[in-house]
């Protein structure tokens, strides 16, 4: 062996022992089922639900929980691949199709909480009061007010699209309705600064809102096609073997058990008044 | 205005209230940039001395791609990384993503074409005689090359140095091969972006902060170490 | 054999590059204690030479001997280097003290710490560095750095030390002074040495042997005075510095006192070529005297010529004048003669030269 030859062998060697360094923390201190990954939504993860629920759940069960939050879409779409092993989100009619297409089990119903049509005070288009949001909708549209959506896929965007539908508008493309592209407390900013309307779920808002007064009015609320409904969704193992079946079992009795039932129905009491979920679990849907 | 005034003034009260879970996130960034960037080192110096100092068939092409390499996007790298971590990819079955292995493996990639790339250079700005008066020293292989490093040493540390301010302000494959998950992934930039979105200014701006600083002083060092001369 | 194996041999010395022979060496040695001076124009072979004994280029073919043994394997190749020191061009410090870098070599070959000391500080002495040894070698001045590069060539205490063109751009002081200082060490210690250079004086003040080098062969190889006095060809002759070569041809020859006839004028020479052979007469300008009467019955020389200053050269401490006899010849006046003796260009002056002085080269030799 020539020189050449030597060191690339020694550079491969170094190049090994220093991934396998890094491996065995993962390894060893957690072995194959210990890990727990949790595809759910950014909004349920800022609400802040997540960092009172996983923590006692690890405990109780020993689990790490990989929490990823990312849009509604994305989360489904990795269920689909297998690489979550269960899913909290709130999309509905995705949700329907995702099981429809075999990819999910034991779809169960965790909670809900609701959305809020919210706007500057000075309501330029009159919404406030109105009996619909679809019908909100229209009267936005109609007087060209500035929109703001965040136009990425997320359970708040496709609710959102579910809305315009209904109120038989097409908003894209018009100069009043922007897309930001951002999550939830981004856009409430953005209409916020710009004295836009929005729609938004409560427990985002309410938080935001504690922060730094935005500003802006709850318009249009209440209204049973503003429901934002929760399900927690095991990934089915028949289609993905490496799922880790035992756990994401275990997170979705926990999430639709007694106590954690009890415990979502006081978040956020304290600290905003009214709480940001109401629990469901058992209901008919 | 008032946004950025108030964060400003929240972030210094949470940074010199020495609040854990900001201090732990730094920490995390730099335990995970700094063990990036000693593979980084270690690849990165002996490859690129390796190259700089052989002759072989090919050794322009192979210059040009680590250059290239220099500049590859972060959120590429994290793509690609994190197709061979999925459980369904090639190298799924050793779980390492979403965890602060994957981000080292990762960053190491983004960071050891930026070493190597400086050392190739380094190493061939060196005198072209120098390696004969070594060698005429009466140097064995193994010494001309430390001696030929020492001899770089400045270039090569403001390359390491390069590599580390590349990869401690990253946040692409931070995000796709990490995942964010709080107190075990969770890394200055993307707690930065996460914390932007959720609207809590002072949070990201006292991040920010500190994610300024480190390149500060990066730069510090860089600045210091190119302007001193170069031997006779 | 009494006497010992030659410090250095070579052998069939064949080197190659790009397809050409650039070096082509028969058989050299070099014997202990020995000077030898490598002239010879650009591009003549002398680095590669060096390079080559010392294992640091490819050669074709040929074998370099230490004291009796061949250089061959890794292993001896690496012990022969570590009783060599060379010193090139430029000074190519490290970039570290110069304690440091005149311990450099010592440190390589595993020297003990104290030595080490003891050593450096003896070197440092001698090239008068013993001030600098903690500067750092950034810092200093181009003279300095010389010396530190040779006081780490010397700090190793070789057998055998090479230099290639060490006192390039050095202002004359300096290198006056580093000479002496090299030179003093070099016969102390009993090394023998190489040097590579453009400047013949160089050559000439520090050897005892000059070897001329062109286009990769061995011209010549003597003393200094045979090469310079005696050069085997009109290139080494033109190399050394014989100003004047004359085309002739020889009119007689009685036991090797020669005439020769340079265009209409005869010259009287000493050599051994026959009546009818073509040659070059070589005069060197430090032997041509002029004077403003006509020497001819109270000089010894044997040749004598009216002529004219046709140009006027000042060399630093003396001035060349180009004569023209009817033939060209070239004189070395110091200036202090040349304002005694009121000379001018365009004046009328006496030339002459010994017959001794006169060396002719066969035109074909080479």
């Amino acid at each position: 062996m020539n020189h050449l030859q030597k060191m690339l062998v020694v550079m491969l060697a170094c190049f090994i022992l220093s991934a396998t360094a890094l491996v065995p923390s993962s390894w060893s201190a957690q072995p194959q089922q210990k890990n727990l990954i949790l595809a759910t939504t950014t909004s349920t993860q800022d609400s802040g639900l997540l960092d009172v629920l996983i923590p006692i759940f690890e405990k109780q069960t020993g689990y790490f929980v990989k929490t990823i939050s990312v849009g509604s879409g994305q989360a489904m779409k990795m269920g689909e691949k297998g690489e979550a092993d269960v899913l909290l989100v709130h999309s509905p009619e995705a949700e329907k199709a995702f099981m429809g297409q075999g990819f999910g089990v034991n779809r169960k119903l965790v909670m809900h909480n609701d959305f809020l049509l919210l706007g500057p005070a000075s309501d330029p288009a009159k919404i406030h009061g109105a009996k619909s949001a679809a019908e909100a909708l229209k009267k936005i549209a109609q007087s060209s007010s500035l929109f703001l959506s965040r136009g990425d896929n997320s359970g708040t965007h496709a609710k959102e699209k579910g809305l315009w539908k209904i109120a038989g508008i097409a908003p894209e493309g018009q100069k009043w309705f922007q897309e930001t592209g951002l999550g939830m407390g981004e856009t409430l900013n953005v209409a916020a600064e710009k004295h836009g309307y929005l729609l938004s779920d409560r427990g985002t808002y309410l938080a935001l809102n504690k922060k730094r007064h935005l500003g802006m009015e709850i318009l249009v609320a209440g209204e049973p096609k503003l429901l934002n409904i929760y399900h927690v969704i095991e990934v089915n193992p028949a289609k993905w073997p490496k799922v880790n079946t035992p756990g994401a079992k275990a997170f979705s009795d926990f999430m639709v058990s007694a106590p954690t039932q009890a415990l979502i129905s006081h978040f956020g009491t304290k600290e905003f008044g009214s709480p940001l979920f109401f629990p469901d679990a058992g209901k008919p849907e | 205005m008032d946004l950025i005034l108030e964060g400003l003034v929240k972030a210094f009260q949470l940074l010199a209230s020495l609040d854990p879970e900001v201090l732990g996130i730094a920490m995390l960034s730099l335990k995970v940039s700094g063990l990036a960037t000693l593979i980084s080192l270690v690849l990165g110096i002996g490859f690129g001395t390796l190259i700089a100092l052989t002759r072989f068939p090919g050794k322009k092409i192979l210059v040009s791609l680590v250059n290239t390499g220099m500049g590859l996007p972060p959120v590429v790298v994290g793509l690609f990384v994190s197709i061979l971590l999925w459980r369904n990819g090639p190298l799924g079955f050793m779980e390492l993503l979403y965890t602060p292995s994957a981000i080292i493996i990762a960053q190491s990639v983004i960071a050891t074409p930026i070493v190597m790339g400086i050392t190739i250079a380094a190493m061939q700005q060196l005198p072209a005689n120098l390696r004969l008066q070594i060698l005429a020293l009466g140097a064995t292989r193994t010494q001309l090359v430390w001696m030929l490093i020492k001899e770089a040493r400045l270039p090569l540390m403001a390359g390491v140095m390069a590599g580390f301010g590349g990869v401690i302000s990253e946040v692409g494959a931070s995000i796709m091969v990490g995942g964010n998950v709080k107190g075990y992934t969770r890394v200055l930039t993307t707690a930065t972006v996460m914390e932007t979105g959720r609207g809590n200014f002072d949070v990201a701006i006292a991040l920010s902060l500190i994610l300024l600083l480190f390149c500060f002083v990066i730069n510090y060092v860089l600045t210091h170490i190119q302007q001193r001369e170069r031997p006779r | 054999m009494n006497q010992p194996a030659n410090v250095l041999e070579l052998k069939d010395l064949k080197v190659d590059r790009g397809g050409v022979r650039i070096l082509e060496i028969p058989s050299f040695a070099l014997r202990e204690n020995e000077f030898v001076s490598l002239i010879g124009p650009n591009g003549a072979g002398k680095s590669t030479l060096l390079l080559a004994i010392m294992g640091l280029i490819r050669s074709e073919s040929g074998s370099v001997w230490h004291r009796g043994e061949e250089v061959q394997s890794d292993a001896s190749r690496l012990a022969f280097r570590r009783k060599i020191a060379m010193v090139l061009q430029e000074p190519l410090l490290f970039d570290s003290t110069v304690y440091e870098n005149v311990a450099s070599g010592l440190k390589i070959r595993g020297v003990g710490r104290a030595e080490i000391h003891d050593r450096v500080q003896n070197y440092l002495e001698r090239f008068k560095l013993s001030d600098l040894a903690r500067r750092s070698a950034r810092k200093l001045s181009g003279g300095e750095a010389r010396r530190v590069s040779l006081a780490r060539a010397f700090a190793v205490e070789p057998e055998l030390i090479f230099f290639d063109e060490p006192f390039a751009n050095l202002d004359a002081p300096t290198r006056q002074s580093l000479t002496e200082d090299m030179d003093r060490i070099i016969r102390d210690k009993g090394i023998a040495a190489i040097l590579v250079t453009h400047d013949q004086s160089e050559a000439l003040r520090m050897s005892s042997r000059v070897v001329v080098l062109n286009g990769g062969k061995v011209i010549q190889d003597g003393s200094p005075a045979a090469v310079m006095n005696a050069p085997v060809n009109e290139f080494v002759a033109n190399f050394v510095g014989m100003e004047t070569i004359l085309e002739a041809v020889v009119l007689s020859n009685r036991e090797q006192r020669m005439a020769v006839r340079v265009g209409d004028h005869e010259i009287d020479a000493i050599g051994g070529q026959l009546q009818g052979e073509a040659v070059y007469c070589c005069i060197r300008p430090e032997n041509v005297t002029v004077s403003m009467n006509d020497p001819a019955h109270t000089t010894s020389a044997r040749n004598v010529f009216p002529a004219v200053i046709v140009e006027i050269a000042s060399l630093g401490p003396f001035l060349r004048l180009r004569l023209d006899c009817g033939f060209p010849l070239t004189s070395f006046v110091t200036r202090e003669s040349f304002v005694t003796l009121g000379l001018s260009q365009g004046g009328r002056v006496y030339a002459s030269f010994k017959a001794t002085s006169v060396h002719p080269i066969s035109k074909r030799e080479g």
